[in-house]
């Protein structure tokens, strides 16, 4: 029984072990080459830094110093947080106040409405680009900021609103039945109540939603074109590996500047990120 | 187009399935021991991380090299080592670098369908598998016969969210293969059309199939959302 029990444990130790190592070193993998000379990138594994892990001089910043000025991902870093923060406030913003007045307005096809909303989550947006483009290419709009700011908004605006509709619908009512009788205006309620009350819902979208936009290649290449002056860390390391596909220290060092960000969120912030990502799914 | 619909149907089943599994096995044997938020930091990172980021991860891990000179990729390595020849796990088709492309997309998106499935097994009130359990059943019965029927209304929900990802599956395969040697999905098929042959009516046609193979989660999602709201609220 005492023996069965051990090797009981020990299968299911060496089990997580074993998904933990399959998902732990591709990520290592990259960040180890990243900071390698390319001659050792190309004359040996990654893995076989280990028989001298301490020896600092077989690393190197260069790629980095290589890709951030001379290929342009300093900038495109810059232009990421121009396109991801605008759009991820406005889209926040907006869903707040949709999913207030689905929730606590009283309106003709309130419930039509707020059904559409949830049946446009899963509508692929590839479904809207050939409509789209036209239009914008006559507005001015594409290779512009606004413009993706605008598509960024319109893509992430059914599922933020969801989430946010999901915990402001389960805000009490008297809060609301008080408030009215105070006499405050849908506005002032809003404003006064369910902003301060829904701050950690809020905040759970808000990163969702900045990832989301942070990460995204494809909403980029339609509506950015292949503009450098513009284009995000996601399309620029998507140029590299077109172009320089055999390069890896730059494709690696590239690919970890686009990652930076996300996986510092990620790490600082995983309780909200964790809450955002399970409110989407969990509910029903 | 007609490699883009079957590589897609073995993307749904093959990606699905896996991270399903795969979530579920976590998910269970992760709350049994202490180390359960280190381990599941580490396999919910790759949800932060783009696919494009990802792409050139695995880009890398499947780096493919003639046998006489040193692996760089570490799969490749790992085979050579074991005796075998270097092989193009990218190029060769159709099973082997469609298969590779998939376990990108399993490696980014199994980390949340464990941090979901756990909270739902979390749920479960421990009273009842301790029930189970002094009843004489083993785990295997507590988790086939307790377990997985409570846990079966977010396995419902997380497939549905799965095949949507593989409708939309995009990234990984306009990095890692830009859908040549016969990896081409429908996605990736529309894109080519829009912006290499602009051909926008066939283009047209493609995002209709999408919306029409999407659209059964579509009414399922509407569906499930009328009954809970009529006897929720």
């Amino acid at each position: 029984m005492k023996i069965k029990q051990l090797t009981s444990r020990a299968l299911l130790h060496s089990v997580l072990l074993t998904f933990a190592v399959v998902w732990l070193t591709p990520t290592l993998g990259l960040l180890v080459t990243s900071f390698r000379a390319p001659p050792d990138i190309l004359g040996s594994g990654w893995w076989t830094v280990y028989t001298n892990l301490f020896d600092m001089n077989q690393y190197t910043l260069h790629n980095y110093i290589q890709v951030i000025n001379k290929q342009g991902l300093g900038r495109s870093f810059i232009n990421s947080l121009f396109i991801s923060v605008p759009a991820t406030l406005i889209s926040t913003f907006l869903a707040a106040l949709a999913a207030f007045a689905l929730a606590w307005m009283r309106f003709a096809y309130r419930k039509f409405l707020f059904l559409m909303v949830v049946g446009l989550m899963v509508v692929p947006l590839q479904m809207t680009f050939i409509p789209i483009l036209p239009v914008y290419r006559w507005l001015g709009l594409s290779g512009t900021f606004p413009g993706i700011w605008l598509a960024h908004t319109g893509y992430g605006l059914p599922l933020l609103t969801y989430l946010l509709h999901n915990f402001i619908s389960g805000l009490p009512k008297d809060l609301f039945d008080s408030a009215a009788i105070d006499g405050a205006s849908p506005f002032n309620i809003f404003n006064r109540i369910v902003i301060p009350l829904s701050i950690p819902a809020i905040a759970s979208v808000f990163i969702f939603q900045f990832l989301w936009i942070w990460n995204d290649l494809l909403v980029a290449l339609i509506y950015l074109g292949g503009k450098p002056a513009v284009a995000p860390v996601t399309l620029s390391v998507a140029n590299l590996v077109t172009n320089r596909g055999q390069n890896w220290e730059l494709l690696t060092a590239a690919a970890f500047v686009s990652m930076a960000l996300p996986m510092t969120v990620f790490f600082c912030l995983q309780r909200h990120f964790v809450r955002g990502i399970l409110a989407g799914a969990m509910k029903g | 187009m007609l490699t883009a619909l079957k590589n897609n149907a073995l993307w749904t089943v093959a990606f699905t399935l896996c991270t399903l599994c795969f979530g579920l096995i976590l998910s269970v044997l992760l709350d049994r021991v202490p180390y359960e938020k280190v381990a599941k930091a580490i396999m919910f990172l790759p949800a932060a991380v783009s696919m494009v980021g990802a792409s050139v991860i695995w880009k890398l891990i499947y780096a493919y090299r003639p046998i006489d000179v040193a692996q760089i990729g570490i799969l490749n390595a790992l085979v050579v080592a074991a005796g075998g020849e270097p092989a193009g796990w990218l190029i060769q088709r159709p099973w082997v670098n469609n298969l590779a492309l998939i376990t990108v997309g399993i490696w980014i998106w199994t980390g949340f369908c464990m941090v979901i499935l756990s909270a739902a097994y979390k749920n479960i009130p421990k009273d009842l598998l301790d029930a189970a359990r002094i009843d004489g059943a083993n785990e295997w019965r507590v988790f086939w016969q307790v377990s997985m029927p409570l846990l079966a209304p977010t396995l419902v929900v997380l497939a549905t969210t799965m095949v949507v990802q593989v409708l939309k599956v995009f990234d990984i395969v306009f990095i890692m293969t830009n859908g040549a040697f016969g990896t081409e999905v429908i996605a990736n098929r529309m894109y080519k059309e829009m912006f290499i042959f602009f051909n926008y009516g066939r283009a047209s046609a493609i995002a209709m199939v999408l919306l029409l193979l999407i659209s059964p989660v579509m009414i399922f999602n509407i569906r499930r959302f009328t009954r809970q709201d009529g006897n929720g609220q």
